[in-house]
């Protein structure tokens, strides 16, 4: 009897691995055939090369670029502002700060990831942008710079919990050792603690990557919507995301060529983050080696 | 001439008293040992002379720790100085995840001395004096978390020496080691005693009877009596002293 009740829990816990194996599969094979009926009417050539994206007007052009030029612009803002930041914020908490301060900040600060991205579009849209426009006269209303900040700032929290763990898991005895020396509070934290924490510290930066590339809503609202091959933060872009958004709430016919050019962008992204982690993977395991 | 004095110096953290009154005078050159059991104060009663307690928020000291006469706890004191010229040595090999190379430099490094000609020749002597160079010479690019547990002791003094302190403190540097590393370890203090001042933790008592020219004998936060070693292991004043050295408790 025992016996046939640990095998239906066996077999409930495998089925549950098994769906979620599944979905993936789905998800990929969708997008895959999807894809590769988008590129019997369209060059992967020119899906790759071609500067111009333009699926919605008489005159079509099908090149990716300008979308992952928009996509790399943002992202690259964001941690930009988000690693700076959250890793100042971690190494100040784990390294200055009393218990019971610790104790206070950690959880305020997971407010802000808890803040709906709607939200953040509109503070993009809304509070950011005039501010940045009273300092950079002609940039305009709706840019990279914005989207790129605010995105940032979300990724604040995510940064800083993740190095956060990340210096808090290096043993205290290499922290007395510095201190042993002679070194400073921020000799210790800078020289020793951030070094050794730093396979965890690009984790962070690898997930923040990730957040930023799929993150859709801020740039929706506060980017602008028109792809443009450019590294010009002031402009209006376009990322992957937002032109996926910008299609499947438009009315598209189904099965229509610029239907299928969402699935084609939709590829464009996984092969993007898939690129990026193994990149990251690969530095992770370089640091590893040098530093365990 | 006395390089270490403690006198009248009272520990807390926070109501508890973990230190009791103790006072004591070490001279330099000499290997002193801290002997007692567990939990009787001697590790913090050591730490207080680099000042490394002051990082537990609830530390809180009384009384006078003097170095050469000058009081270590004045305001005026800035602590990364003080360690500079006190040294000290862990429980646990604790070298840091970079190459033996950088780990002999780390104390130059951030004192910004940046000439490879004085960190070269640092490198070699600290190791040479630690009597690890004939092991690692070859090989000074390589992670220092690749050596063993003994070498790696051995490299934490080295990258003690390297930054010219008068005075070396020691908490159980050995207790984490091999019989073999252990020894290695204890003659190394032994040819170390002709330049620095050795203060030296120790459970082993064979260890504080083999090295150490005089030993303190800590029980419950109080100094019970510190006297010439062979005095303490042989011919003790306080019972408590004699129960402890003779294995009757402890």
């Amino acid at each position: 009897m025992p016996r046939i009740k640990e095998k239906v829990i066996e077999v409930g816990l495998a089925s549950a691995a098994v769906i979620t194996i599944l979905t993936t599969i789905g998800i990929i094979w969708v997008l895959l055939s999807q894809t590769i009926d988008f590129f019997s009417d369209v060059s992967i050539v020119d899906f790759l090369t071609d500067t111009q994206w333009t699926p919605l007007f008489a005159d079509k052009h099908f090149g990716i670029l300008p979308l992952v030029a928009g996509t790399f612009l943002t992202t690259f803002i964001a941690i930009l502002v988000a690693l700076p930041v959250g890793l100042t914020i971690a190494v100040y908490l784990n390294e200055y700060a009393p218990k019971s301060f610790r104790k206070i900040i950690k959880p305020l600060l997971e407010i802000l990831a808890a803040v709906p991205t709607v939200v953040y579009g509109f503070f993009a849209l809304s509070v950011i942008t005039p501010f940045l426009q009273s300092i950079i006269p002609g940039m305009a209303g709706f840019n990279a710079l914005s989207s790129g900040i605010v995105m940032g700032i979300m990724i604040i929290p995510l940064i800083t919990s993740l190095s956060e763990d990340a210096l808090f898991a290096v043993p205290k005895s290499l922290r007395e050792a510095s201190y042993g020396m002679g070194s400073t509070r921020l000799q210790t934290a800078f020289k020793v603690m951030v070094p050794a924490a730093s396979s965890g510290i690009i984790v962070s930066v690898i997930l923040g990557i990730s957040r930023a590339v799929g993150e859709t809503m801020i740039v929706a609202i506060a980017a602008g919507q028109q792809p443009r091959l450019t590294m010009n933060p002031l402009v209006p872009i376009e990322t992957i995301t937002t032109y996926i958004v910008q299609v499947s709430t438009g009315d598209v016919a189904h099965g229509s060529l610029e239907y299928k050019t969402i699935f084609a962008a939709g590829m464009a992204l996984f092969v993007f983050t898939f690129i990026l982690n193994n990149i990251s993977y690969w530095i992770k395991k370089k640091f590893q080696e040098k530093y365990e | 001439m006395n390089k270490l004095d403690a006198n009248n110096v009272n520990v807390f953290y926070g109501s508890n008293k973990v230190i009791k009154d103790v006072s004591i005078s070490i001279k330099q050159n000499t290997v002193t040992a801290f002997i007692g059991p567990s939990g009787c104060g001697k590790s913090t009663f050591l730490r207080l002379f680099n000042r490394m307690n002051d990082y537990i928020d609830t530390f809180k000291m009384e009384g006078k720790i003097e170095i050469d006469g000058s009081n270590i706890y004045d305001k005026q004191i800035r602590v990364e100085e003080l360690r500079k010229q006190i040294g000290m040595v862990f429980q646990k090999p604790n070298p840091f995840p970079k190459s033996i190379y950088e780990n002999v430099i780390y104390g130059l490094r951030i004192q910004g001395i940046k000439d490879k000609k004085i960190l070269d020749e640092s490198v070699e002597q600290s190791l040479k004096q630690a009597a690890l160079w004939d092991e690692v010479k070859d090989k000074l690019k390589d992670s220092a978390l690749a050596l063993s547990g003994g070498q790696q002791q051995r490299l934490c003094i080295a990258r003690t020496l390297a930054v010219q302190p008068t005075v070396i403190l020691m908490d159980e540097p050995a207790s984490a080691l091999d019989p073999i590393s252990t020894a290695k370890i204890e003659d190394l203090i032994y040819q170390l005693k002709s330049k620095y001042t050795i203060v030296i933790v120790t459970h082993n008592m064979q260890q504080a009877g083999r090295i150490s020219d005089k030993t303190a004998f800590f029980y419950m936060g109080e100094l019970v009596e510190y006297d010439e070693t062979k005095t303490i292991f042989t011919n003790p004043k306080q019972e408590r002293t004699l129960n402890y050295v003779t294995g009757r408790f402890g």
